[in-house]
């Protein structure tokens, strides 16, 4: 049986654990709010993108004049898989779960027989990815750990993706990131980015009221524009919500973790308290044989 | 005058959403002002300033725009700027290094196509400069 000695120690160092984990929660909570209202902020820009997308698309799909990154490259042999996770672990499963859609989809791929290419955002998932696929990642981006996701960070990963497409690299690129529903769901998800997939346009068509858009440059020109941005977009957005969702994940396992040193702390209290008094019972009946043997 | 609403957003929040009376945008092909009952019309736009004026020759609001989209429809305008920011808020030292960037998009710039682009650009960013700075 472990000393009260070691018992001490062993309660002082799982207080402190304690104390860690407990402000990482908090500090999680914060950061989850302010994660959620940047999502939020950002969402009016990526509708109206939608939007617009929607009413030129439609007009577009079938025309001989698609830009490339609409129509696609008319195979689907090459893949690039850009997978977005967190800098950080100490958050669940978050970028776990990212990672394992994304080999299950690499697997199937290449079971398929198709090449597959990754792209890594965030140093966790780079980590994990490397041990299965190591020579198939093309790049790795790291952000400072502490920054919120800037569209500007975006933007860069977004005129990566192009150059490669453009330098006829791939010719599918998904973007995996975890979409987030509440602070215990966080849910895994892979989002075509190329070619762009357009939105029904039920909504775009009422809208425009069935007139006719007058457009300036012409719609091609509007659309080469818009495309790329569109993916800058996507990305942006994929980050936003990857951000809430890690700090949500963080902070329900960090709120697991300080439940589990309370109760930890709870029975090493118990031990230790058995312990004290086993020994009490003992001296005391070590003085009283004494006393008796007088 | 009738009034329209008109939003400008950008990739990180909404900046405005209001009923305004006439909105004039910096477009590609020239500037244009926007009334309410305007034909829908979508254009690509340049570095230049957005004027919002809410009244009837009231003083306008103006915001430097990167560039980015405008889209009118009968429901009103929506401008997508790449980046907006008040211009009493701006920096002449910001334009100073977007034009820095456009200098090394022209002469870094491999087709003919990009570099007459990006040739525009630094004119439409020069304009700015001159008529802002």
């Amino acid at each position: 049986m472990a000393s009260l000695k070691d018992l001490r120690n062993r309660i002082a160092s799982v207080k402190a654990t304690q104390k860690i984990t407990k402000a990482m929660q908090m500090v999680a909570a914060a950061k989850l709010r302010r994660a959620q209202s940047a999502a939020e902020a950002a969402r009016p820009y990526a509708e109206r993108m939608e939007r617009v997308l929607a009413n030129l698309g439609e007009s577009l799909k079938n025309s001989p004049e698609a830009p490339l990154l609409l129509s696609g490259t008319g195979s689907d042999k090459r893949h690039l898989f850009v997978v977005a996770t967190a800098e950080r672990g100490l958050c669940g499963g978050f970028n776990g779960s990212i990672v394992r859609l994304a080999r299950l989809k690499a697997e199937k791929l290449l079971a398929e027989g198709k090449e597959v290419q990754f792209l890594t955002i965030g140093k966790k998932g780079a980590e994990l990815l490397r041990r299965n696929y190591g020579g198939l990642i093309r790049e790795r981006i790291e952000f400072p750990a502490n920054k919120a996701p800037s569209f500007a960070s975006a933007d860069e990963i977004a005129k990566k993706v192009l150059e490669l497409y453009q330098a006829g690299e791939f010719d599918v690129a998904t973007l995996f990131y975890s979409q987030f529903r509440s602070v215990i769901s966080q849910i895994p998800t892979a989002q075509q980015i190329v070619p762009a997939e357009i939105p029904a346009s039920d909504e775009a068509v009422a809208v425009a009221g069935g007139a006719i858009y007058e457009y300036e440059p012409s719609e091609e020109e509007i659309l080469e524009e818009l495309l790329p941005k569109n993916v800058a977009i996507q990305i942006f957005k994929g980050l936003l919500e990857n951000a809430a969702s890690e700090q949500g994940a963080r902070m329900s396992a960090m709120d697991s973790a300080t439940r589990n040193a309370g109760e930890m702390i709870k029975k090493l209290t118990l031990n230790y308290n058995r312990t004290r008094q086993a020994q009490i019972t003992k001296e005391l009946i070590e003085i009283i044989s004494g006393a008796e043997a007088l | 005058m009738d009034s329209f609403p008109f939003e400008l957003v950008s990739p990180e929040k909404l900046l405005i959403s209001e009923e305004v009376q006439h909105v004039v945008v910096p477009g590609v092909e020239g500037e244009f002002g926007v009334l309410a009952h305007h034909a829908p019309f979508m254009s690509v736009l340049k570095p230049g300033v957005v004027k919002v004026y809410k009244t009837e020759g009231g003083e306008p609001q103006k915001l430097f725009v990167r560039g980015g989209f405008a889209d009118v429809n009968p429901k009103g305008l929506t401008i997508l700027a790449d980046d907006a920011i008040p211009l009493e808020q701006l920096d002449v030292s910001h334009i100073d290094d977007l034009i820095k960037d456009a200098q090394e998009d022209v002469a870094e710039a491999t087709s003919d196509e990009a570099a007459l682009k990006a040739q525009l650009r630094l004119s439409h960013l020069l304009q700015v400069k001159a008529v802002e700075g």
